[in-house]
């Protein structure tokens, strides 16, 4: 007898590969055909942009006067002078100046530096008649007084000034943003201090002393490109605090210059006087006296970078940015629970696990999903609403801070990072709860109702560096100036945390969860 | 055969259907976990916000409203049993069975109404008592005291007792408001998302803006924001509405849900 080969059966598919590949296609598919889970990931990238609209700041520019209803003109937006680096600065003081050719160097002796007498508040005509503007009735910590070389005396020159402060010693500042601290304490009668820069071609060292016999080094500034021809002289300011300008007074004596001037004698002037920010002693006692080689000079001001916070620029930065992102992040939230527990709720979770035994690569290929197409929507519905909110925002009278085009990308491509992660870390939680409703109110409120809390709890630092909603600090631009007085709130726009730091809070609160979701569903049933 | 009058009837019906549905609360393990996470959450909010606050010469703070800052958080929680209610019924497929027994939909979402206030209100006002507490107890320590014109929280007070029985109010109110909203979507997470976001959206964007008339109006048509109203005590006539009509306002809320909740109940499919 004899015996027929057979062949064995052979399937004409190919062999299937296991591979990680293909298991994210499959979770992709899962998503996309979900038409519901779509819309949602396009309802939360319209919310972005949506809220980044109706979330946009107004500028509050009116002003309150007991009695008639406020009528405000149309906002504009208020002009700021930008610094030699192209950051918005105020340039606000009184100058007492003459032009220097070449090197030289300018000596002075302070005897005081106090509060203004007589000061009132400024009276103006505005749209609607009269408007007071309050003058802070005190010595502000940060008044100023002391020498100072410009390349000019318009707003926003390059310079580099030695002064004495009222709370903060002598400091050496130039540029806006430079600060250096010299001699500490305060100037009176009894302890002066004697204040000398010295410019030798582009290099501008400042010295101080307590005597005007023994001077020590403060520090020393090379501003490139500084002309043959500077002015130089002595100046007085006294920043606005919560709102209110403030005015002081100081008292030189022993002036000194040490230097060729193509034209003699001091000028005395205010530069920047049309700000919001600058007040004057009314005429009759004057603020400007000259006798017997002593000067008395009052002034009303700021050198500083400008900050977010202070009077009509009361809100800047990416604070539309912010409501957007939080309204589409609940959005994500409810996408990513939806996404895991739906496979439970239909029982699929069986089938996907007889599919794939190793879990793991499961859990890994769902976040690989969830985070790349939450990556890609938050991304482009950010930079949309960057858009949107960088028309609106002046619309509204808000003053715009200049942002490079790096930070631009940054906050961009950190937003969608952040939405991505967060989306990632409430997949975990939803699988380590397998149930939606738990999953979605701690989403809810590990992101978006610390922002609630903030007004309440007073001291909420804490609450924006803990929680995963210190995440949003990546969308944060304006940098913090310890030489400037301010209200650094979230309300203003600045963040508690660096960029990176917040959303890495966010990353390590993923991970833990991505950790025990991991662990949960290798160790448990289903 | 005679037939029972139909007064007799309805309110028969009624009240077996009001034992069904108390039936399924009671026995759901998850029911008595967040009734216990809403008292343990506002009383622990409220106490962490009572320690971390102090003494400050300047505006009067209202201690009354600083002791109640938990209801925050356990209008969440709250929000959380009211979805349950009515969505683990879709879930498991127990709608179906229900609406079989009980064919008068509107009564079944009545009952499950009356049910969750009766739960809502006894762990509120647990939650409530327990926040004025733990503020009567810890404020003296931090600054707060009677030399400097701050008497203790206590219910006596006439502000005070309108702020606790207004936050027990708005804390049913805010259940109500979920039962209506998950009536309508069916989905647990999607109704919870609903929920808290439109919780939410008011007092975020009030903070946003600085334009004094839009936040006014914000402040005054938001649930959250207008049902809060409730717990001011101090400067009354500051706030940009009235406490009670804040508490109409929220009422306005839960009630729209509600009418379209039940409206979508009865004209669609289970």
């Amino acid at each position: 007898m004899t015996t027929t080969d057979l062949t064995p059966y052979r399937s004409r598919q190919s062999v299937g590969r296991d591979g990680f590949a293909q298991l994210v296609r499959a979770e992709f598919t899962k998503f996309r055909s979900v038409r519901a889970w779509v819309v949602t990931l396009g309802i939360a990238a319209v919310l972005v942009v949506v809220f980044a609209w109706v979330g946009a700041p107004h500028a509050n520019l009116c002003v309150e006067r007991p009695g008639s209803p406020q009528s405000c003109a149309t906002p504009s937006v208020p002009r700021v002078p930008l610094g030699p680096g192209g950051e918005p600065v105020v340039d606000t003081f009184s100058y007492l100046h003459q032009p220097m050719s070449g090197d030289g160097s300018l000596t002075v002796e302070v005897t005081s530096l106090a509060v203004a007498s007589g000061a009132r508040n400024r009276a103006e005509l505005g749209p609607d008649g009269p408007v007071l503007h309050p003058v802070h009735p005190g010595l502000v910590p940060w008044a100023k007084a002391g020498l100072v070389v410009t390349e000019n005396t318009t707003q926003g020159s390059p310079y580099a000034a030695v002064m004495v402060t009222s709370s903060h010693g002598v400091r050496l500042q130039y540029d806006y943003t430079g600060d250096v601290a010299g001699l500490p304490g305060a100037v009176t009668s009894a302890s002066p201090r004697w204040l000398r820069l010295t410019r030798v071609g582009d290099v501008i060292t400042a010295y101080d002393s307590l005597e005007g016999t023994h001077w020590s080094r403060v520090g020393s500034v090379s501003l490139a490109g500084l002309p043959t021809t500077v002015q130089i002289g002595l100046f007085v300011t006294s920043p606005a605090v919560d709102g209110s300008a403030s005015l002081a007074t100081a008292t030189f004596e022993q002036l000194h210059l040490d230097g060729s001037a193509p034209t003699a004698g001091w000028r005395i002037g205010v530069v920047g006087a049309d700000t919001q920010s600058y007040t004057t002693v009314p005429t009759g006692r004057g603020w400007f006296e000259h006798s017997n080689g002593r000067f008395i000079i009052s002034g009303s001001g700021d050198i500083a970078p400008q900050v977010s916070g202070v009077g009509p620029l009361s809100a800047g930065g990416t604070l539309s940015l912010l409501v957007g992102g939080t309204f589409g992040l609940i959005a994500i939230i409810v996408l990513a629970t939806l996404f895991i527990t739906s496979e439970y709720r239909r029982g699929l979770i069986r089938t996907t696990f007889s599919a794939s035994p190793r879990r793991g690569r499961i859990l890994a290929a769902k976040a690989v999903v969830i985070g790349s197409v939450t990556f890609v929507a938050a991304s482009i519905a950010t930079a949309v609403a960057a858009a949107v909110s960088r028309h609106v925002l002046p619309a509204n009278g808000n003053y715009v801070f200049p942002l490079g085009a790096a930070t631009e990308v940054r906050v961009v491509l950190g937003t969608g990072l952040l939405f991505a992660v967060a989306a990632i870390g409430i997949l975990s939680l939803a699988t380590v709860l397998r149930r939606s409703a738990g999953a979605v109110v701690t989403g809810i409120v590990l992101l978006v109702l610390p922002f609630i809390l903030l007004q309440p709890l007073g001291p909420s630092d804490w609450l924006m560096r803990i929680t995963p909603a210190a995440a949003f600090a990546i969308q944060g631009t304006l940098p913090r100036f310890a030489q400037v007085t301010n209200a650094y709130t979230l309300t203003n726009g600045y963040y508690p945390l660096a960029p990176w730091i917040g959303l890495a809070v966010l990353c390590a609160w993923s991970a833990v969860a991505f950790g025990a979701a991991m662990w949960s569903i290798r160790n448990r049933d289903v | 055969m005679t037939s029972e009058p139909d007064a007799l009837a309805l309110t028969r019906a009624m009240h077996d259907t009001l034992r069904a549905e108390w039936t399924k609360l009671r026995t759901l393990a998850s029911t008595y976990w967040l009734l216990v996470a809403v008292t343990v959450l506002t009383v622990g909010v409220s106490a962490a916000v009572v320690a971390a606050s102090s003494y400050q010469l300047g505006a009067y703070q209202d201690t009354s409203k600083l002791s109640l800052t938990g209801i925050d958080l356990g209008q969440a929680v709250v929000a959380v049993l009211g979805v349950l209610v009515i969505s683990t019924e879709y879930r498991t497929g127990m709608m179906c069975v229900t609406l079989t027994a009980m064919p008068r939909r509107l009564a079944v979402l009545a009952a499950k109404a009356a049910t969750l206030t009766g739960l809502v209100a006894a762990a509120g006002t647990i939650a409530v008592c327990g926040s004025l507490v733990a503020g009567r107890i810890i404020l003296p320590g931090n600054g707060f005291t009677v030399s400097r014109g701050y008497p203790l929280v206590s219910l006596g007070h006439g502000p005070t007792l309108r702020a606790a029985a207004g936050s027990v109010l708005y804390l049913v109110l805010v259940a109500l408001l979920s039962l209506g909203v998950a009536a309508a979507v069916r989905d647990s997470a999607t109704a919870i998302g609903l929920v808290l976001g439109l919780l939410l959206l008011f007092p975020f964007l009030a903070q946003v803006v600085s334009d004094p008339a839009w936040h006014r109006h914000l402040e005054q048509i938001g649930p959250m924001t207008a049902g809060l109203a409730v717990q001011v005590t101090t400067d009354v006539r500051a706030l940009p509405i009235s406490p009670w009509a804040g508490i109409g306002v929220l009422a306005a809320w839960a009630g729209g849900a509600l009418v379209i909740g039940a409206i979508l109940l009865r004209f669609r499919d289970a």
